[in-house]
């Protein structure tokens, strides 16, 4: 990937990741973990790869994206803030009474493709999206985002069934793969392991990524465009708390929101990091 | 008198499915390995390319229908109403209520006269269930003239629609030259003064016989027919409370939740006089012919005459 765009998307990044910490602790409560997880993943589609314009937010040519765990919506809404698609300062109501901003994904919020949280759903609704451009032969592609811990329901795997039956070409799933769900390891909880096999056992051609590398992003989103035959899941070995220090790999950052204390270290780590990369 | 002409609404179901096909281009029709029991199969055949079955996997199915949705498709997702409220209902509330998408709900064998297949498949609970997600429409019409009418009126209607057929061919009471449909407002299907019958689906025609029983003993009632449950027509409701200060409700549903639930909340706002309801109690179905176990359970014109008049006593 060329470097100066790479070192673009890493502040824009950054960005998203202080967004999803601010978001959190204003509402005294969310998912920073998941978020973080999945911040250059997102950060990566909406920025370089997916085909969205926030001035015409529901264009019927565009690409979608379904945030199936749509716990990280703190994520989704940050990357839509800096896309432009409603103000940075929204971030702060996140989750408060008569704000914009739900604490799960809303399809009435400007750039939300679809309204999900209910876990193993977003998916199936992706399907529906693909299945329509395949039926109007529209050239949009569909991304839904899963967690590792998500795919334990069994919803995802009918519409992993459907997907392959039904030639959903146009279809990308991308399963963050940090590890960690709310009761602990995802290897001790009701391990999915292993998610690589299990996928292609179901027909999807299956690429691995490291999500925090924008060069191994771009690799497996070019991949997964070569791809004309089956489905696409690329299952991205991923950190959870990813660029905060003492949320990563923490099982108890799925679902606490930062006190004061944490918020200031947070954010003084991450605008360390901006301020690195804008020298 | 003439013969009486029986039909099952799941077959008009399919049969207005392909009829109205050729109008509405964004009509797709989804299934879950049901087709020829729902009667889908019928546009299947005629439209092989807009029929998509997703496989014994109605959760995924309802979310694919949201999908389809939220791309301008109007798909029709169709199964049996066990599996399509029963089953799927949190993927029906979150996926496809929640968004307010335009989706269509074509659940078949709804209620006990699914017959021999037993208490596993006869659905009693999915009014109740439909009935309490916000925006949701539900429709249950009598006959095949109504089923037909409804699913050209859930095509014209812009959110989620849930409608209800069912297997047993029931008499088609309705003129289709004259007949017309309109969303959310009950049909007087007879005048009356003692009391007012209300019935939904096939105990409409139950209600409509029961009523001339009723009169030859001197007992004026009254039959409104309630074919769209939410929303449900509380004008016409509070008007019968005022007018004849009892009501009987019919439905091949359980008395909890549906029809009968639906008109006291009603009533009790507006005009509260007694309700009496008529439905599948508290308890599951088994096993038997669909017409004996309607009789069994009470659904028939025998019980409705007999509950009308036990009522009026009181």
């Amino acid at each position: 990937m060329d470097a100066k765009l790479k070192k673009e998307l890493q502040k824009t990044a950054c960005k998203v990741r202080m967004g999803v910490i601010e978001g959190t602790y204003n509402a005294k409560s969310g998912h920073p973990g998941g978020s973080l997880s999945i911040s250059d993943t997102l950060t990566y589609l909406y920025f370089n790869k997916m085909n969205n314009d926030p001035k015409n937010p529901d264009a019927p040519e565009r690409d979608r994206l379904v945030l199936s765990k749509g716990h990280t919506a703190p994520a989704l809404y940050s990357v839509l803030a800096q896309k432009g698609y409603f103000s940075v300062d929204e971030l702060k109501s996140l989750r408060h009474i008569g704000a914009l901003l739900q604490g799960h994904p809303c399809i009435h919020i400007p750039g939300v493709d679809m309204s999900s949280g209910s876990l193993g759903q977003g998916i199936s609704a992706a399907c529906g999206m693909a299945l329509a451009g395949k039926i109007d032969g529209k050239s949009y592609k569909v991304y839904a985002i899963l967690g590792d811990g998500e795919i334990e329901e069994g919803q995802v795997w009918e519409a992993a069934m459907f997907a392959a039956h039904k030639k959903l070409t146009n279809l990308v799933a991308i399963v963050d793969n940090n590890g960690l769900q709310i009761d602990g390891p995802i290897s001790e909880v009701c391990s999915p392991e292993p998610i690589t096999d299990k996928f292609a056992a179901f027909g999807w051609h299956v690429i691995t990524m490291d999500a925090h590398d924008f060069d191994d992003i771009d690799r497996a989103f070019t991949e997964a465009e070569s791809v004309k035959d089956k489905p696409v899941a690329i299952i991205q070995k991923s950190t959870k708390g990813k660029g905060v220090s003492f949320m990563e790999n923490q099982v108890g950052w799925h679902g606490t929101a930062p006190n004061k204390e944490q918020y200031d270290q947070a954010m003084a780590e991450l605008n360390a990091q901006l301020k690195e990369l804008e020298d | 008198m003439a013969d009486v002409i029986k039909k099952a609404t799941r077959e008009s179901y399919g049969e207005a499915l392909k009829e109205l096909a050729e109008e509405y281009k964004d009509l797709i029709v989804l299934d879950a390995d049901l087709a020829a029991a729902t009667k889908t199969g019928i546009f299947k055949k005629a439209y092989p390319d807009r029929f998509f079955d997703c496989g014994i996997a109605e959760a995924n199915m309802m979310g694919v229908a949201a999908g389809l949705a939220a791309c301008g498709k109007i798909p029709f997702a169709s199964t049996f109403a066990m599996f399509a409220a029963g089953r799927a209902f949190e993927i029906v509330r979150n996926s496809i209520g929640y968004p307010h998408l335009n989706v269509k709900i074509g659940a078949t064998h709804a209620g006990i006269s699914v017959g021999e297949d037993g208490a596993t498949h006869q659905c009693n609970e999915d009014i109740a269930l439909m009935r309490t997600i916000p925006g949701m429409t539900i429709i249950n019409p009598c006959d095949d003239v109504e089923a037909k009418a409804a699913v050209k009126a859930a095509l014209d209607f812009n959110g989620p629609v849930y409608m209800r057929f069912g297997r047993l061919a029931v008499p088609v009471i309705n003129d289709a030259a004259s007949y017309k449909f309109e969303l959310g407002k009950g049909v007087v299907m007879k005048d009356g003064k003692d009391v007012t019958i209300v019935a939904t689906g096939l105990m409409v025609n139950e209600a409509v016989e029961a009523a001339k029983t009723l009169e030859a003993e001197g007992i004026s009632a009254r039959v409104v027919n309630i074919h769209t449950i939410k929303p449900l027509d509380k004008e016409l409701i509070c008007k019968c409370a005022k007018e004849t200060g009892l009501i009987v409700t019919a439905e091949e549903h359980s008395i909890i939740g549906g029809l009968g639930s639906a008109v006291a909340e009603a009533v009790t706002e507006c005009c509260p006089v007694p309700v009496v309801k008529i439905g599948v109690n508290d308890e599951f179905g088994h096993s038997g012919p669909a017409v004996d176990l309607l009789k069994e359970f009470g659904l028939s014109a025998e019980n409705i005459v007999k509950t009308v008049k036990a009522a009026l006593k009181k």
